[in-house]
C-alpha cells in the first residue's frame, strides 16, 4: 500500500483510538514480573535476505544485531569499538603499520585478533578461516556482495593463527580500523556452497535456505524460526560467551502498516516497537499523548538528514544570494516545533551535532524574512503586482519544488515551506512523484527543475564525497553515476574532500572539516532542514536499550537489555 | 463439459502468454531499476558497485532478451528466485497464495451464505426487505479498511478477544487471526449476494412451478431451498466466481490493515521492488486462479441449468 493509503489508515486510527485505549490499559498487569521468557518486538520491514554481506537493509541490520557479532561497530556514543576482536588496530599499538603496496602506493597492514570464546551457536569457534572465507567471497565479482569498496582495497588477507588475521589495504584512510560489513562467515557451512556455484551463491547461501542452522549465528541469540514476510523468532545462543541476555526468546514481528503496528502494540501482541524501523515521529507523538504512562518513549536524533537539493543549473538558483534567502525565509524551528514538537534538531548542514567533527561555529541561518527580502532585492528580484518577485527581464521568481509523493510528512513540510517563501515573494510550484520515479529517474538524472526534498542516510564522520565532489555530478557519459545531484562545483571543497580521509590524526582533520562545513554552509548547494529522529516505544519494564542513531543498531547490545 | 474445458484451456494459455509479455514490458519500462534504488538507500554503494550488480543480475540486457530468457526458463519448469526475498519463487508464492485462498475462500463462503440467507428472508418475508436492504446498503457503503480498523479497535484493542492482526507464531492457533479479516471482507461482499439473491428468489417464487409446488402441499422451506434456489443460483455463481478471482489480488487493503501476508501484498511489493520474476509469476498465478474460477462457475452453471450452451 502506498503512503497515501497508510495516511488514511493512520488518520482513522488516530480518530478512533481514544475509544479503545482505556479498556486496553486496564489489561496491563499490575506489576511487571522480574523476568520474562519472551520479548515481542514490532518492526515495519521484513529483510530480503539474512546474509550479512548481501544487500543493505535496515530490517536485516536490526535482526542480525541480535544474532551476529561483527568485528567492529560504532557504539551508542558514536565511538568505534571492538565487538568480536580484542582491540582496535592503531598506529600507536602497532596493530596498524604503514607500508607500501606492491604497486608502490601508500598502504596499511592491519592485525585483528578475535576475542577468545567467540563461537557459533553450534559450538564451533569463530576462526580466522571464517574471516578468510568472507574476504575471498567478497573479492570475487560474481558473488554479488553490495558495497565492494572494502574488498577492492583489502588486497591480501593473511591468517596468522586460528584467531588472528592480517589485512593489507592499498590506501590509508582515517577510518581504517572500522571493518563495517566485513564480518566472519562460517566457512565450513558457506564455503562449499560458494565454491560449487559462485554466481548462484546469493540464492543458495545457508543464510536463506537453512536460516535456522545454529552454525550461522554468533551473537547472543540465534534464529530459531522464520515465518517469511511475517517475522522471526530468536532463541538463546547456548555458546554465547558474553553477558547472558534477559530473555529466553525474542519474537520479531513485521507489520508494514504503521497503523496496524500501533494497533498490535495497544492490543498487547507486541511489547515494543523498534525506533529504527517503527512509527513515524508524528504518529509516535500522538500515541504518547493518548497512552500516557503506559509505555516509555524515546526520541533519538539520528543520521538521517532531511534537506532540499537545489539544481544549480537553474539560472535562478545559481545565484548564492537567492539560495541563502530561501533558507533565511524558512522558519525551520517553527516547523519542527509545530509538526514534531521540537523532537528533531534543526540541521545546520549534513554533519550531525553529535558527530565529533561537527563545527558549532559554521554559518547559520535563523529565520529572518527581512534579511531574506534584502538578499532578494540585492539579487535583482523586486515584488510584482501579484506578490511574486520579478527580475529586470520580467521573469517571475518561480521554482519547481519536488518530493516523494505519498510521504505525508514531507508533503506537509513542502506546503508550509511554499507558504513561507510566498511571504517573501518566491513562488514554489509543487510537483511530486512516486519514490521510485523520483529517485530512480528524476533526481538521479538531475531532471528536477529547482528544489528536491529528500533525505540522506550517513554514518559517523562520513565524508560527503558522493554528494559534493565535482567528480560525482551525474552525467550521461558516466552512465549517471554519482550523487552530486545539485551539480555543485568548488575546487577547494574537492580538495578538502580528498584531504580529509587521508589525514589520520583527528586533530589534524578537524580544521579541514570545519572549513568544509563552512564552505558548504556558505554556498548552500542544499538547504539543510533537520536530522530525523527515531521514535522508540518500550514497555515500562524494559531497561538498558540504548538507541544509537546510526547504522549499528541498538540490537547489537541486546545483552545489556534488562527487565525491571 | 469436456468440450468446454477443451475450448477454454487454449484460451487461458494464450491469455497468460500475452499477459506475461505486457506485464514484463510494463514493469521493465518503469523508471528506476533495483541497482539505482539501492544506490539511494546505501551511502556506501558506489556507482561502480551499482554497475557491477546490474551486470551480475542481467539488468544491463535488453528487455526482450530478458523476457525470452525468463520465458525459456519457465517452460523448462524453472521458476527461479525472488530477488526481494532471496528465496525460490515457489517458496514465496505458495504460502502467500495459501494464506489468501484461506482468507478469500472463508470470506466469500461466509458472504455467500449470509447473503443468500438474507436474500431468502427478504424474498419469503417481504416485510423484512427494508431491513435486508439497509444491511446490504451498509455493507456496500462502509469502506473495508475503515471497517477493519473499527473491528480491530473494538475486538482487539478494546475487548482483547482477538489478535489485531499478523500471523500466528509457530504452535499458535491460526483461526483467531482469521476472524476479523474474514468478517471485514465478508461484510462488504455479503451485500451484493443479498441483493442478487433477494431479486432472483423473488422472481423464482412467483413462477408457475412454485405455485404448483405450493398446491401440492410443499412447505415454504422446501420450496425455497429445493425449487427456487437452484434456479436463482445461476447469477449468484457468476458473482461468486468474479469475486473469488478479484479478491485473490484485491485483498491488498485487508491484508495491509491486518498485516496479513498474502497475494495482494506480495504482488504490490514485487512490482514496487522491481522483482520481475516474482511479480510476473504472482500476476500470472492470480490471472490463472481468476480464469479457473470463471471456468468452474461456467461449468457449475451448466450443471445447474443444462439449457445454457457454449456459444
Amino acid at each position: 500500500m502506498g503512503d497515501g493509503g497508510r495516511g488514511i489508515l493512520m488518520t482513522l486510527a488516530a480518530l478512533a483510538a481514544p475509544l479503545a485505549v482505556a479498556p486496553a490499559q486496564a489489561q496491563v498487569p499490575a506489576g511487571p514480573p522480574a523476568t520474562r521468557p519472551q520479548l515481542t518486538i514490532g518492526i515495519n520491514q521484513y529483510p530480503g535476505t539474512f546474509h550479512p554481506n548481501i544487500e543493505n537493509m535496515a530490517a536485516k541490520a536490526y535482526i542480525l544485531g541480535f544474532v551476529r557479532r561483527p568485528v567492529t561497530a560504532y557504539d551508542a556514543d558514536w565511538a568505534l569499538t571492538c565487538l568480536a576482536c580484542e582491540r582496535l588496530p592503531s598506529l600507536e599499538n602497532g596493530d596498524a603499520v604503514r607500508e607500501t603496496t606492491p604497486d608502490g602506493k601508500p598502504g596499511l597492514r592491519l592485525t585483528y585478533r578475535l576475542r577468545e570464546g567467540e563461537a557459533w551457536a553450534d559450538g564451533t569457534p569463530v576462526s580466522a578461516e571464517d574471516l578468510r572465507f568472507a574476504w575471498e567471497a567478497g573479492r570475487a565479482f560474481e558473488t554479488g556482495f553490495g558495497p565492494a569498496e572494502f574488498y577492492r582495497s583489502a588486497y591480501e588477507l593473511i591468517v596468522e593463527d586460528p584467531r588472528t588475521v592480517t589485512l593489507r589495504l592499498d590506501k590509508v584512510t582515517y577510518d581504517f580500523a572500522a571493518l563495517g560489513d566485513f564480518q566472519p562467515l562460517p566457512a565450513r557451512i558457506e564455503r562449499p556452497r560458494w565454491e560449487a556455484d559462485r554466481q548462484g551463491y546469493r540464492n543458495r547461501t545457508a543464510y536463506d535456505t537453512e536460516t535456522t542452522n545454529p552454525g550461522l549465528w554468533n551473537g547472543p541469540y540465534r534464529i530459531g524460526a522464520v515465518q517469511p514476510g511475517a517475522g522471526v523468532t530468536l532463541e538463546r545462543n547456548a555458546h554465547w560467551a558474553g553477558t547472558r541476555p534477559a530473555f529466553d526468546r525474542i519474537a520479531i514481528r513485521t507489520v508494514e502498516n504503521t497503523a496496524a503496528l500501533e494497533a498490535q502494540l495497544l492490543a498487547g501482541q507486541l511489547d515494543m516497537i523498534a525506533g529504527e524501523l517503527g512509527l513515524p515521529l508524528e504518529q509516535a507523538l500522538a500515541l504518547q499523548k493518548r497512552t500516557g504512562e503506559r509505555f516509555r518513549f524515546a526520541f533519538t536524533p539520528g543520521l538521517t538528514y532531511e534537506h532540499i537539493d537545489l539544481n544549480l543549473d537553474n539560472p535562478i538558483l545559481a545565484d548564492r544570494r537567492l539560495r541563502q534567502a530561501l533558507l533565511l525565509a524558512a522558519d525551520r524551528k517553527q516547523i519542527v516545533e509545530r509538526l514534531y514538537e521540537g523532537r528533531q534538531p534543526v540541521a545546520d548542514g549534513g554533519v550531525h551535532p553529535r558527530d565529533r567533527m561537527y563545527d558549532p561555529g559554521l554559518p547559520k541561518y535563523p529565520f529572518d524574512p527581512a534579511r531574506a527580502a534584502a538578499l532578494l532585492e540585492e539579487a535583482g528580484w523586486r515584488p510584482g503586482a501579484d506578490g511574486i518577485r520579478r527580475n529586470a527581464a520580467g521573469e517571475r521568481l518561480s521554482l519547481e519544488f519536488m518530493t516523494t509523493a505519498g510521504n505525508r510528512s514531507r508533503e506537509q513540510v513542502q506546503q508550509i515551506l511554499a507558504g513561507m517563501w510566498k511571504a517573501v515573494g518566491v513562488e514554489a510550484r509543487i510537483r511530486n512523484e512516486p519514490p521510485r520515479i523520483f529517485f530512480g529517474e528524476t533526481v538521479s538524472k538531475r531532471r528536477f527543475g529547482g528544489l528536491a526534498l529528500f533525505a540522506w542516510i550517513s554514518s559517523p564522520e562520513n565524508v560527503p564525497r558522493s554528494t559534493f565532489h565535482s567528480d560525482e555530478i551525474p552525467r550521461p557519459e558516466r552512465n549517471w553515476s554519482g550523487q552530486n545531484y545539485t551539480g555543485y562545483r568548488d575546487a577547494e571543497v574537492d580538495r578538502l574532500i580528498e584531504a580529509i580521509p587521508v589525514t589520520l590524526e583527528p586533530e589534524a582533520r578537524r580544521p579541514l572539516w570545519s572549513e568544509l562545513q563552512r564552505r558548504i554552509a556558505t554556498d548552500l548547494p542544499a538547504l539543510p532542514l533537520w536530522h530525523r529522529s527515531d521514535a522508540h516505544v518500550w514497555p515500562r519494564w524494559l531497561e538498558g536499550v540504548r538507541p544509537t542513531g546510526h547504522q549499528n543498531y541498538s540490537s547489537l547490545w541486546v545483552s545489556e537489555w534488562r527487565v525491571r | 463439459m469436456l468440450r468446454i474445458i477443451a475450448l477454454r484451456l487454449p484460451q487461458i494459455a494464450l491469455t497468460l502468454v500475452l499477459l506475461s509479455l505486457a506485464a514484463w514490458f510494463a514493469i521493465g519500462l518503469m523508471p528506476g531499476d533495483p541497482a539505482s534504488l539501492a544506490l539511494v538507500s546505501d551511502p556506501r554503494l558506489t556507482a561502480e558497485d551499482a554497475a557491477r550488480l546490474r551486470a551480475l543480475h542481467g539488468l544491463d540486457q535488453p528487455l526482450i532478451a530478458r523476457y525470452l530468457a525468463w520465458a525459456g526458463a519457465l517452460l523448462r519448469g524453472e521458476l527461479g528466485y525472488s530477488r526481494l526475498y532471496a528465496q525460490p519463487v515457489a517458496d514465496v508464492l505458495w504460502p502467500a497464495l495459501r494464506s489468501t485462498l484461506v482468507l478469500v475462500g472463508s470470506a466469500v463462503g461466509l458472504a455467500a451464505l449470509a447473503g443468500v440467507a438474507l436474500g431468502g428472508l427478504a424474498a419469503l418475508r417481504p416485510r423484512t426487505a427494508p431491513f435486508v436492504d439497509a444491511v446490504a446498503l451498509l455493507g456496500q457503503a462502509i469502506p473495508g479498511f475503515w471497517l477493519g480498523i473499527l473491528l480491530i479497535i473494538l475486538f482487539a484493542v478494546g475487548l482483547g478477544w482477538l489478535p489485531a492482526g499478523g500471523a500466528p507464531q509457530p504452535g499458535e492457533a491460526g483461526w483467531p487471526f482469521l476472524v476479523l479479516p474474514v468478517a471485514t471482507i465478508a461484510f462488504g461482499q455479503m451485500a451484493a449476494y443479498a441483493r442478487h439473491a433477494a431479486a432472483a428468489l423473488s422472481a423464482e417464487l412467483h413462477r408457475p412451478f412454485i405455485t404448483s409446488a405450493r398446491a401440492r402441499g410443499a412447505g415454504e422451506g422446501r420450496i425455497l431451498w429445493r425449487h427456487a434456489l437452484p434456479n436463482a443460483a445461476v447469477p449468484l455463481l457468476t458473482l461468486l466466481a468474479l469475486d473469488a478471482g478479484a479478491l485473490v489480488s484485491g485483498a491488498l487493503v485487508t491484508e495491509t490493515v491486518f498485516a496479513r501476508p498474502g497475494m495482494g501484498k506480495l504482488l504490490y511489493d514485487a512490482v514496487m521492488g522491481n522483482d520481475y520474476n516474482l511479480a510476473l509469476l504472482a500476476l500470472l498465478l492470480v490471472a490463472l486462479v481468476t480464469m479457473l474460477a470463471t471456468l468452474a462457475a461456467d461449468l457449475a452453471q451448466r450443471w445447474l441449468d443444462p439449457r445454457i450452451e457454449e456459444r
